[in-house]
């Protein structure tokens, strides 16, 4: 990625609050133009406080952004005009009506279009003349949506755009994301829904705990973890009667009573070796249980290492005591 | 949702917002704003001017023997600063604490408006008030209570300017150490009492002893209540007017660097 193309990059960034809380330790990552980059993560990971050290409204601890080649921080006057937010939560004042709130903003943001264009575009033209105290929580998400697409930005910072959306909102929402990506707009958007990510990331990275734990297009992410199979041993068989595994393209197995669990990256050839096993010999599979690789058993999967860890969590504070040494 | 996508961005040529455009929108907002807020819109247009009938009730002309001082300028000092601090701290106080609490202005600091415009913006509505006020009941004072013309308009002039950024100065001050709206409220007391008694609103600084009163020139009010009662006397020398538009600028400076020092634009968490 050349440095014109490169319209978001992040390194080695940290973020620490006042309390000592240190919410990001040590991210980066890249996105390009036009590229639709998903940050996911459980609550508490540290999405929001990355975002908003992107978006300029705080100083990085340590480490480095840079937005359309600029710092959002200390040179807000230049990165502002470009770029598109949408908070994870609101901010309007509630005794405003929808169309003044986004009139207020157009008065602020260079190049805002029209009202009622805005208001179209995210499906609230009827809503135009309501208190924003009175909206729904959907509602108040497409206002926040509007006004991040007010000035037609060329980098858009989406925080969680669909919670508290129902499913036909998250649609559109997804829609028009889809559409503003088509246009060229790069897009860094938060979620914590893995479908979201999946259906609309160009590539994503997962944040644990303040550090990104995997980071690829989605195809890959997914690789990164195995396939799965599981069955119950048949009577009167022994995890030995079962035809050369390594063979089948397994990877790693393990029993657990007459359970038997296995890992493969080559899902169908070790699937078809496995029943073509049990017909031969005449068997019942019962409990057979086969899955492939998703985002979701990646995700998972962070999570039950990171709860693995914390059993040898002063080992790890050790070693983070020595990097920021 | 619509297909107006694609017609999309005016590529550079767009023209940028300017500083006024974005404090004019914002500053419209507010007064819709202060429009729906009836309880804040009374404190402001109302209290101020009702409260310098109480003190005409406590004013008698033998408190102030031997000091000079008329009770119509007591009156009309005590009037200007009732102005500043109910339709303009007071009022600031809670609207910078609303807006903050309610995200506003974490969400007005993703936008183009810088950090000054933001408070300028949401303060100018209750300024504006806050002058049309000092306007008004010196008017209604200089003709209701035979004051005269003032014979230093300018010294006053500056007196009521002066007020009025140093009483949005401090309002972000006292916003920034506030939690929430109903704390404002306790915090904004202190400063309101102070300048109602110590500053020479309701109680000339002449009545007070010489030591004391040299104190109590240098509280924020002060010198801001010392200019516009001089602007009527007209017997204030350059000196003393010097003085005071020097501690009322000192505030003011003292003011900023503590609001660019201790003010949040976020809730705590």
């Amino acid at each position: 990625m050349d440095a014109t193309q490169c319209v978001i990059d992040v390194r080695s960034l940290r973020r620490v609050y006042d309390g000592g809380f240190e919410a990001v330790r040590d991210v980066s990552f890249s996105v390009g133009r036009g590229e639709l980059f998903a940050l996911l993560g459980t609550n508490g990971a540290g999405k929001t406080s990355t975002v908003e050290l992107l978006e300029g409204l705080a100083k990085p601890a340590g480490g480095q952004v840079r937005v359309l080649g600029h710092d959002p921080y200390a040179e807000r006057a230049a990165v502002r005009p470009r770029i598109g937010v949408m908070l994870q939560e609101g901010g309007f004042p509630s005794e405003l009506t929808v169309a003044e709130t986004v009139r207020m903003w157009a008065g602020c943001t260079s190049g805002a279009r029209p009202v009622g264009e805005a208001l179209e575009l995210v499906g609230l033209t009827k809503r135009a003349n309501v208190r924003v105290k009175m909206l729904s929580g959907g509602e108040k998400r497409r206002l926040d949506l509007a006004l991040a697409l007010l000035g037609r930005p060329e980098v858009l910072f989406l925080d969680e755009p669909t919670t508290g959306l129902d499913a036909e909102g998250r649609v559109d929402t997804w829609e028009l994301v889809r559409e503003l990506r088509a246009d060229g707009t790069t897009v860094l958007l938060t979620t914590h829904y893995l479908e979201e990510a999946e259906s609309l990331a160009d590539r994503l990275a997962i944040l644990h705990e303040g550090r990104i734990a995997l980071t690829g297009t989605p195809a890959e992410v997914t690789a990164t973890h195995p396939s799965r199979i599981s069955f119950d041993l048949p009577e009167g068989y022994f995890p030995g009667d079962l035809p050369p595994l390594a063979e089948l393209g397994v990877t790693a197995h393990e029993t657990a009573g007459r359970t038997v669990r296995l890992q493969t990256h080559e899902l169908q050839r070790a699937a078809t070796g496995l029943l073509l096993w049990a017909q031969g010999a005449g068997v019942e599979l019962r409990g057979l249980d086969v899955r492939s690789a998703s985002l979701e058993e990646a995700f998972l999967q962070i999570a039950r290492d990171a709860r693995a860890e914390d059993t040898a969590q002063d080992a790890a504070q050790d070693r983070t005591k020595e990097t920021v040494a | 949702m619509s297909t107006t996508l694609t017609e999309q961005r005016t590529t550079a040529a767009a023209p940028r917002t300017t500083p006024a455009g974005r404090l004019g929108a914002l500053a419209r907002t507010e007064l819709t704003l202060l429009g729906r807020a009836k309880g804040t819109l009374f404190t402001a247009l109302v209290v101020p001017l009702i409260l310098p009938f109480t003190v005409q009730a406590t004013v008698k002309e033998s408190t102030l023997e031997g000091t000079g001082v008329k009770v119509g300028e007591v009156l009309l000092t005590a009037a200007v600063g009732f102005s500043l601090l109910f339709a303009v701290y007071a009022a600031l106080v809670t609207i910078f604490v609303v807006r903050r609490e309610e995200l506003v202005f974490k969400r007005l600091r993703t936008g183009e408006l810088r950090d000054p415009e933001i408070l300028a913006g949401a303060a100018l509505p209750s300024v504006l008030i806050g002058f049309a006020q000092c306007v008004v009941v010196t008017a209604g004072a200089t003709v209701l209570l035979d004051l005269g013309a003032p014979k230093a308009v300018w010294w006053a002039l500056a007196g009521v300017l002066l007020g009025l950024v140093l009483s949005v100065a401090l309002a972000a001050v006292t916003a920034g150490i506030s939690k929430t709206a109903e704390s404002a409220q306790v915090m904004a007391l202190p400063l309101m009492f102070v300048s109602m008694i110590g500053s020479g609103m309701t109680v000339p600084l002449e009545v007070f002893p010489d030591r004391v009163a040299s104190v109590l020139e240098l509280l924020p009010l002060s010198p801001v209540i010392t200019l516009v009662r001089g602007g009527w006397s007209g017997e204030l020398t350059a000196g003393e007017g010097l003085m005071a538009l020097a501690v009322a600028v000192a505030w003011i400076l003292l003011g900023v660097f503590a609001v660019r020092r201790w003010f949040r634009w976020e809730p705590r968490r």
